[in-house]
């Protein structure tokens, strides 16, 4: 026998909003990251001039060299609206709180040896400062980007480089086995340590940048497409023959975030790179520019870590990054220029 | 985990201004460009304390349980028809006031926090500045998702953005917010972070939220909950910011205290629209706009400005006009509604006995001898099927786009009007308070986008009033005209048979 | 008398402990309820004790969740090691 609840035909008169039925050609339900993101942007009719920028509207495509027929190609794969993004990424930090209560519950940095451990706080903690300057990077991509796709996961990636600053902080005082001895010391090396100034003047050097797409290149393709693997992969690597592992549970973190974030910035470069060939040009010279600056800045670090093998790691980081972006339509320099 | 040694203070100290540094290969300036030029000095911008202490992994924990209770009511709520236990259908339409009007400002209020927390030297106020901002993206989303499911019933939802851009009630907010994010750092934080989500904010909240509340809209009200604990953290740099601007340098006094004036009645004018919806469109009411302005004005900011008083900071100016225009402001505004009913996305119809007790009661000394005979004409006329909508195309206030209804203080027959000169040009404002802001900066409130000179120009669809309204988007005959008649009263009363009798419509 | 500081609490499990442990630990407040609110006014300075709301709620309670039940407030406000204060300067 059949149970069969009578349902009241309350019916619907449209199944999502009249911007989104355009995009798609046909009234039919929307999903919540397309709701959230599609044409919320103002796009026209703008008041008045910005009295700090008056050669701009308030929102304004100008703002970069990069050109888009339509801004909302930038379709983030892992679909972040606010509630998903936070829920994600309160879940990759608990596994990093876990990491860090099971690593001092046991005292298990005091198994890793002294000198390793130094390396660490050597390479590792400065990073916090870099990941200050791409928070501000973020903020300026969320500020003069255009359309909501890329702009608000812009902003989640500001917040995320203020969670990692975050992360690094707390590995430090882990480190410093609860003081903060090693951020001190850390943020001196950042501001006086030879090896350390060219990558400072670097990010310095992006903080004055105001096309908002090469600031996105720059950070987020260029100088985290080196960094991240040359950290999380080849230094953490080196730290194996040290018992380095309860210190590679920490920066844990660090590589989820990294392996999450590419899967954003894939998409954008794939998109903005397959618009046009005059935006492939600026893409792919930007990438010159910043990739060989970037490279340069990061080599002393590297021989740092890595003594003799930092060279190779540098050129490898490179060229695992070259092949990514070709992947994507552009091309990125494998060999350093003579 | 809690490190042995550092006080919660020193601690978040290393995690957000410790991060920072004194640039030695870029000058300060050229990082932060906008730093100075409205003539606001920051001698030590360590001076800032930060009030709340939130790092990411407690925000990201913290907002991560807020979205899932707020979507777990908003699924329930689509899920069981939940628009089915309102009062009544008028009361959607402050729902697309809301949606046309205030989610837009929350979208612009992000983007330009995001601008804040870049372009402002203080490290404290940036992170601050950058929570809120994804803070506001939260806000404008989970308004988005939540009447994403009314839009499926209801009218004048559906093209909420591109409204906001272009219909004529809706550049009263969007001039307000372009206003705010054309100005500077400074400017905008006195603007939107002190003026408007610290002295103005519970007469937008209060009404919106209880006007849910009271007429079973559980789903905004729960948002409204939700959103309110961001907001304490909103309002609280909006003081803190304010104090900190103050007390850097007696020279920002002026400066501040002219912004205050300006947003104030800038502000003031906005929330015309929110009274109105206040005393017109819930069908239970929370309270008037009268005893809203009397409580969350005159009391509380009584007291705050009592407060600010040391810094040499005064009460805004022309607050004695708001006070003595509660009477008259949203009857003033409704009256501008029902007129243009048929070029606007809202409804709007005609007050019936129980109703127009109410505002008898509420507003003793002006409705029944001002306002009540118009309201009883209209009934009669549209009785006789001659409701009335007016076709011609009223002037707008160059500053705050409301058009010119407001009337002197004192003087209920004579509508307040003033003149400015530019350039050879005369500009028309609604009282002292936007002509002020006009004469200040007139080469910029020159700039304005008014969309009533818009029509006359040619820019709006065309010349005739359907032509417009296409190009407004608005479905003609559902978005637009009196509740009375249309497809959404058709909609509700078939939904309520057989559950509960409609609310009267007009008189017997 | 100084100028009273409030707290706006959410009616919700959370929000109940958080007035009790405010009324517990500051004699000079009152409390007033309201439509799924809780509103407590104290003159000057009002402190929320993390051990306490612990106590009262049989886990332990971070001042900083205070974020989750708070509706509204009024006073500056500072937070430190194990508590969270409101205060006129």
């Amino acid at each position: 026998m059949n149970i069969d609840i009578q349902a009241e035909a309350i019916i619907p008169r449209r199944q999502t909003f009249s911007h989104i039925a355009r995009r798609f050609g046909v009234d039919k339900p929307a999903s919540r990251y397309e709701e959230a993101t599609f044409d919320v942007q103002p796009t026209a009719n703008f008041h008045y001039r910005p009295t700090y920028a008056p050669e701009f509207e308030l929102y304004d495509p100008r703002r970069t060299k990069i050109a888009m027929a339509d801004w909302y190609v930038f379709r983030d794969p892992r679909q972040f609206y606010y509630a998903t993004y936070n829920i994600n990424r309160a879940a990759m930090q608990q596994s990093f709180d876990d990491a860090v209560n099971f690593v001092e519950k046991r005292d298990l940095i005091g198994s890793v040896a002294r000198e390793w451990r130094d390396r660490v706080a050597g390479y590792l903690l400065p990073l916090r400062h870099v990941e200050w300057g791409a928070n501000m990077n973020c903020q300026l991509i969320a500020d003069w980007g255009y359309g909501t796709q890329i702009t608000s996961a812009a902003a989640f990636c500001g917040a995320d480089r203020l969670g990692l600053g975050q992360v690094i902080s707390r590995i430090g005082l882990v480190l410093g086995d609860g003081s903060d001895e090693e951020l001190v010391a850390a943020k001196q090396r950042w501001m006086e340590a030879a090896e350390w100034q060219p990558l400072r003047r670097l990010v310095e050097d992006m903080l004055v940048v105001r096309d908002w797409f090469e600031v996105y290149v720059a950070q987020l393709v260029v100088l985290d497409g080196l960094l991240y693997p040359l950290v999380t992969d080849a230094f953490d690597r080196a730290g194996a023959a040290h018992n380095g592992a309860p210190i590679a549970m920490l920066t844990g973190f660090l590589t989820d975030w990294y392996a999450d974030n590419s899967r954003w910035v894939d998409a954008v470069v794939k998109a903005a790179a397959a618009e046009s060939e005059g935006n492939r040009a600026v893409l792919n010279g930007w990438l010159d520019t910043w990739g060989a600056r970037a490279a340069d800045a990061l080599a002393p670090i590297a021989g740092q870590v890595l003594g003799d093998m930092g060279p190779a790691a540098i050129a490898e980081a490179r060229a695992q990054l070259s092949d990514r972006l070709q992947k994507l339509g552009l091309s990125f320099a494998k060999e350093l220029a003579a | 985990m809690v490190a042995r040694k550092l006080s919660l203070k020193q601690k978040y100290g290393h995690f957000t201004r410790g991060m920072d540094w004194e640039p030695s290969y870029q000058a300060k300036e050229d990082i932060f460009p906008f730093a100075s030029y409205e003539g606001i000095k920051i001698h030590d911008w360590d001076a800032w304390e930060d009030p709340f202490k939130l790092t990411m992994d407690a925000y990201w924990k913290f907002q991560a349980e807020k979205e899932r209770k707020l979507y777990a009511v908003i699924d329930s709520m689509a899920q069981n028809n939940g628009q089915l236990g309102i009062t009544d259908a008028r009361y959607l339409n402050a729902v697309k006031l809301f949606i046309q009007g205030v989610t837009p400002l929350e979208y612009q209020a992000h983007r330009h926090f995001a601008h804040l927390a870049r372009h402002l030297p203080g490290a404290g106020l940036r992170v601050a500045a950058q929570m809120q901002s994804i803070d506001e993206l939260r806000h404008c989303q989970t308004q988005i998702h939540t009447i994403s499911h009314y839009n499926k019933f209801f009218d004048g939802i559906h093209d909420f953005a591109h409204m906001h851009d272009r219909l004529w009630y809706l550049s009263v907010p969007k001039s307000f917010f372009d206003d705010a994010t054309s100005a500077g750092p400074f400017e905008f934080l006195t603007a939107i972070s002190f003026s408007f989500e610290y002295v103005l904010t519970n007469l937008l909240f209060v009404p919106f939220m209880s006007g849910a509340a009271y007429n079973g809209d559980m789903a905004t009200v729960t948002f409204g909950f939700s959103a309110q604990s961001d907001e304490s953290r909103h309002m609280t740099l909006g003081l803190e910011a304010i104090r900190f601007i103050l007390e850097q340098d007696e020279a920002n006094v002026p400066i501040v205290q002219r912004w205050i004036d300006k947003w104030f009645w800038r502000g003031y004018r906005l929330l015309s629209l929110v009274g109105m919806m206040m005393d017109y469109m819930l069908p239970k009411k929370v309270m008037s706009w009268a005893e809203a302005w009397e409580s969350y004005y005159e009391e509380a900011g009584g007291a705050l400005f009592a407060d600010l008083a040391r810094y040499g900071i005064r009460e805004p100016k022309y607050a004695d006009v708001a006070k003595a225009e509660k009477g008259h402001l949203t009857h003033q505004a409704w009256t501008i509604f029902y007129n243009y009913t048929h070029a606007a996305a809202i409804h709007t119809w005609d007050v019936d006995d129980q109703h127009l007790a109410w505002l008898r009661e509420k507003y003793p000394e002006t409705f029944e001898q001002i306002y009540q005979p118009r309201y009883l004409k209209w009934r009669e006329q549209a009785a006789e099927g001659k409701r009335f909508y007016n076709n011609g195309l009223p002037q707008l206030c160059q500053v705050c786009q409301i058009p010119m209804v407001f009337t002197e203080v004192g003087d209920p027959d004579t509508i307040s009007f003033r003149v400015s000169e530019h350039e050879g040009d005369k500009y028309h404002t609604c009282s002292d308070g936007c002509r002020d802001i006009f004469d200040h900066e007139p080469v910029k409130y020159a700039q304005a986008w008014l969309p009533v000179h818009q029509i006359f120009q040619g820019n709006c669809g065309g010349a005739t009033l359907p032509e417009v309204l296409d190009w407004y988007h608005i479905n003609q005959g559902a978005d637009n005209m009196d509740y009375a008649g249309s497809p959404e009263e058709a909609q509700w009363d078939k939904w309520m048979e057989g559950r509960r009798p409609p609310l009267a419509v007009a008189a017997e | 008398m100084s100028r009273p500081v409030s707290i706006t609490l959410q009616s919700s499990q959370d929000g109940i402990a958080i007035a009790d442990a405010i009324m517990a630990d500051n004699p000079e407040a009152t409390r007033n309820a309201f439509p799924a609110m809780i509103k407590i006014d104290a003159p000057g300075r009002l402190t929320i004790k993390g051990d306490t709301v612990s106590e009262l709620l049989g886990r332990e309670w971070d001042p900083q969740e205070i974020h989750m039940s708070v509706v509204s407030l009024s006073g500056s406000v500072d937070e430190d090691d194990g508590s969270f204060t409101l205060f006129w300067r």
